[in-house]
């Protein structure tokens, strides 16, 4: 009896010894995954701010932000989306959808109409998708591409196929172009909004469940967690912010086109999603990351074009960091087996 | 490759039905355990060899150390004199030695006959000669005296049907040998018999076939030669003539004691009943009816595949309930959502804990609190602090050994994995607790850990189910045992009537009376 006991015991340190070392690898990687898409961010900025004089512009880093505001608003619902294992190529749809939605209703109705509305087609598309990928199990690629081709038919069957142009007195203009601290509030907005994203995620018990759903479907079943109405809510969110994305660009460009997201806006956001080192398999994943990512994406073609790189190059570019990327991820995860 | 395997073991030799497959003085840890200790034995052409033992014993450790899936840390083989070593499947198909194992390796969307000549195609130049492939099939089919097409899809056949495709295989590549490692688990009667004449002229024509089985009297019936294991030790070889059931019994029981338990309290009958099955019916699960009391542990036994999980599943409403009811504390447990029943009071910890029990990557703070978030949050809003103290609570009560409950549970042993499991449960204060084999991969010391748990869970008052394989487990723990086979409950066995004989011989009855019984 002594025997055993003893022997146990001296298992234990050598075990805990060893887990103590590991887990100290185990948080340099973790910080790591931030530094991967951190340090390149910040050693790209400054090597902008050297190159061109005028990025460090109060204007044109202002003007960044505001054009990806709605990148970076679809971008973050997408990563709560990925992290509970799913995957949501309709965003770009919805997004045209409720770009000529907001945009039609702007022209009749006041703006807060206009604007409740389009949240709401943004919201009620995203349950749609929810509950066909959850109820129906149909693999999330081939149903949320499926519904994008819908989702396109209806915003052209709603502007007639034409160019929607909106005046700049009207309230809704105000939605997206007020300034404080001379910063609009398109900015703003968004900014709210993935904060709020990035606190849900990572705060409260829907965000345990949802990196849950994830990591585990069926140990998160077992435990406890209703899978399927936690990626309900998550493509619902996508489709809430593929909306708010929509109603805001509406109300910053003043116009309105059914193919004016597309799947170049889905994959442009994938992409964000991505280089932020959110893995695509599900379970582990960052707002803020997916912030960084964005935003990345957007210097490097902001820097480009300052640079007077042929836009040509531009995706290819892209392309190349993209696969750097997802190399990493798959990189990280083996080292840590 | 190929042609270097036949000049090290010139055809001849294979061909003439081998000689004797001689295993010498084998063994296989895994990770310490050793599941095979140097076991010796011989196989001689034209007959039918059994391997049998209780889970676990190291039948099937045998068994693929003969296939080649596995290497022996010691021992060596030999054929025919020929000694062999082996590192992949394939080097053993060389030989002349082809496995058939429980998952069948059939792919769905090949034709019968593409499936048999799978990755070695009768082919000119890369294209695959189908005529001349069909005409082989037809004279292996007619060899053998099965009826398939060689155009069937492999999607729509049988099981049975599917593993004759399997023993065809083996037959296209010249076998001499054939391992099977539970054919029959999943047959249906008239299929079984029809394996079993599949069985005799192969070792009419000459071949060994070496059968792993759980059913005696198939066993009984089929084989030449016996051997049983216990333990991962050979206990003894004999001629099938000379054994009975009784016989093979008893040469699987009697292990030696490695793990103390706790000692039992006497659970009264007179307590509350927490949860009542009554004739409840799902996937596996046939008419089970059963009452648990509290402060009882209850351990249900039986073979792999006897339904026990799947019991477990059906009272968790994780699985499609057809029939029957479960009352949890004498109210009805509806509904078919885990969530539900654990809202309710009933906690399952599944038999897998990597595949169904944890989120490996995550960490064993998330792990423990998942099932009641509730308990440590606002409005949705996890309170840390809270959330800490209460898991580290729960980690000091059922003794995680972790070094930060920040850590990722894949650094964690075993061991503690399991108990972060009940960690989690013990976080749902729950009346009925079901615990699916509570110490599979566990080691020692952990185990001991875990009986004290369960035991103190119980004299908390909480019911306890335990579903175990290690039968030494059920009866150490057990206050009743319920004995399972094919979805049934056979035998309930309670005090002085609870022992290895009973049990075993319960679990262990011939299958075909039992399918008569139930038709």
């Amino acid at each position: 009896m002594n025997v055993r006991v003893e022997t146990e015991e001296t298992l234990e340190v050598e075990s805990s010894n060893a887990g103590r070392f590991r887990l100290g690898a185990f948080r340099l990687l973790g910080s790591w995954r931030l530094a991967g898409i951190g340090i390149p961010f910040a050693v790209l900025f400054v090597v902008l701010c050297v190159w061109s004089a005028p990025f460090h512009s109060t204007t044109n880093l202002i003007n960044i932000l505001d054009q990806q505001a709605a990148t970076l608003a679809i971008a973050a619902a997408g990563t709560l989306v990925l992290v509970a294992g799913g995957l949501d190529l309709s965003v770009g749809a919805i997004y045209g959808l409720t770009t000529v939605v907001s945009g039609n209703l702007a022209e009749h109705h006041s703006p807060w109409i206009a604007i409740g509305v389009t949240l709401l087609v943004g919201l009620g598309v995203g349950l749609v998708n929810g509950a066909i990928v959850a109820y129906l199990k149909i693999n999330p690629l081939i149903a949320t591409l499926a519904m994008s081709f819908v989702i396109g038919g209806v915003a052209l069957k709603v502007s007639g196929g034409n160019l929607i142009v909106l005046s700049q007195n009207s309230g809704f203009y105000k939605f997206a172009n007020a300034q404080f601290w001379s910063i609009p509030s398109a900015v703003w907005i968004v900014f709210v909004f993935v904060v709020i994203l990035a606190l849900v995620l990572s705060r409260t018990t829907f965000g345990r469940y949802v990196v849950a759903s994830g990591g585990n479907a069926e140990a998160a079943r077992l435990a406890g967690v209703r899978v399927n109405q936690i990626r309900i809510i998550t493509y619902a969110l996508s489709g809430l912010a593929a909306g708010l994305g929509g109603v805001i660009d509406t109300s910053r460009l003043l116009s309105a086109q059914a193919n004016s997201g597309g799947s170049g806006l889905t994959f442009l956001v994938l992409a964000g999603i991505v280089v932020g080192g959110t893995s695509i398999a599900g379970g582990e994943g960052s707002v803020p990351r997916t912030a960084i990512g964005v935003l990345f994406i957007a210097l490097i073609y902001n820097g480009m074009y300052l640079l007077n790189f042929n836009v040509l190059y531009q995706p290819i570019v892209l392309g190349v960091i993209l696969l750097a990327a997802v190399g990493l991820d798959v990189w990280a995860r083996k080292r840590r087996g | 490759m190929s042609t270097r395997n036949i000049d090290e073991a010139p055809r001849s030799t294979a061909e003439a039905s081998g000689g004797d497959l001689v295993v010498t003085g084998v063994s296989k840890r895994y990770g310490g355990v050793p599941a095979l200790s140097d076991v010796s034995l011989m196989i001689t052409p034209g007959t039918v060899h059994a391997l049998v033992g209780e889970n676990g014993a190291g039948k099937s450790t045998l068994g693929k150390i003969i296939s080649g899936v596995i290497s022996p840390d010691e021992g060596s083989m030999s054929l025919g004199g020929v000694p062999l070593s082996f590192r992949s499947p394939r080097e053993a198909m060389a030989h002349g030695i082809v496995t058939i194992v429980q998952e069948l390796a059939i792919v769905p969307g090949l034709t019968v006959a593409e499936n048999v000549y799978l990755g070695v195609e009768v082919s000119t130049a890369g294209f695959v000669r189908r005529r001349e492939s069909r005409r082989q099939f037809r004279e292996l089919a007619k060899k053998v005296g099965f009826d398939l097409s060689p155009d069937w899809r492999a999607s729509t056949l049988s099981i049975a049907d599917q593993q004759k495709v399997e023993i065809m295989r083996a037959l296209s590549r010249n076998a001499s040998i054939v391992v099977m490692d539970e054919p029959t688990a999943a047959l249906s009667g008239n299929e079984t018999k029809a394996l079993h004449e599949i069985i005799r002229s192969l070792a009419r024509e000459g071949k060994s076939v070496i059968l792993i089985s759980h059913f005696l009297s198939e066993v009984l019936a089929l084989a030449d030669v016996i051997t049983t294991l216990r333990d991962g030790q050979l206990i003894r070889t004999v001629d099938a003539k000379d054994a009975t059931e009784e016989s093979l019994i008893e040469g699987m029981l009697g292990h030696s004691l490695t793990t103390a338990f706790p000692e039992k309290v006497v659970a009264q009958d007179d307590k509350d009943v927490v949860l009542e099955v009554e004739h409840l019916q799902a996937p596996g699960v046939n008419d089970c009816s059963f009452v648990l009391h509290a402060g009882e542990i209850l351990g249900v036994a039986g073979l792999v595949g006897a339904g026990r999980s799947e019991l477990a599943r059906a009272i968790f409403r994780d699985a499609k309930v057809t029939g029957g009811t479960v009352r949890l504390k004498g109210e009805e447990l509806g509904g078919h959502s885990p969530s539900r029943s654990i809202r309710r009071g009933l906690v399952f910890i599944p038999e897998s804990r990597k595949e169904m029990g944890l989120l490996i990557g995550r960490s064993v703070k998330e792990n423990i609190s998942l099932s009641r978030l509730d308990l440590v949050s606002r409005m949705g809003w996890i309170a840390g602090i809270r959330e800490r103290r209460k898991v580290g609570d729960l980690m000091k009560t059922v003794n995680v050994r972790a070094a930060s409950m920040r850590m990722p549970v894949s650094m964690l042993s075993g061991g503690n994995q399991q108990k972060l499991l009940f960690a989690r449960s013990v976080m749902c204060s729950p009346s009925v607790l079901i615990a699916d084999e509570p110490t599979r991969g566990v080691d020692v010391g952990s185990k001991r850990a875990i009986y004290d748990l369960l035991t103190e869970m119980a004299e908390s008052g909480m019911g306890v189910v335990v579903i175990s394989s290690d039968l030494e487990e059920v009866l150490g723990l057990a206050h009743r045992v319920l004995v399972m086979r094919h979805g049934r409950i056979i035998t309930e066995l309670s005090g002085e009537r609870i022992n290895e004989q009973a049990v075993l011989a319960a679990a262990f009855a011939e299958p075909t009376t039992e399918g008569s019984v139930s038709s």
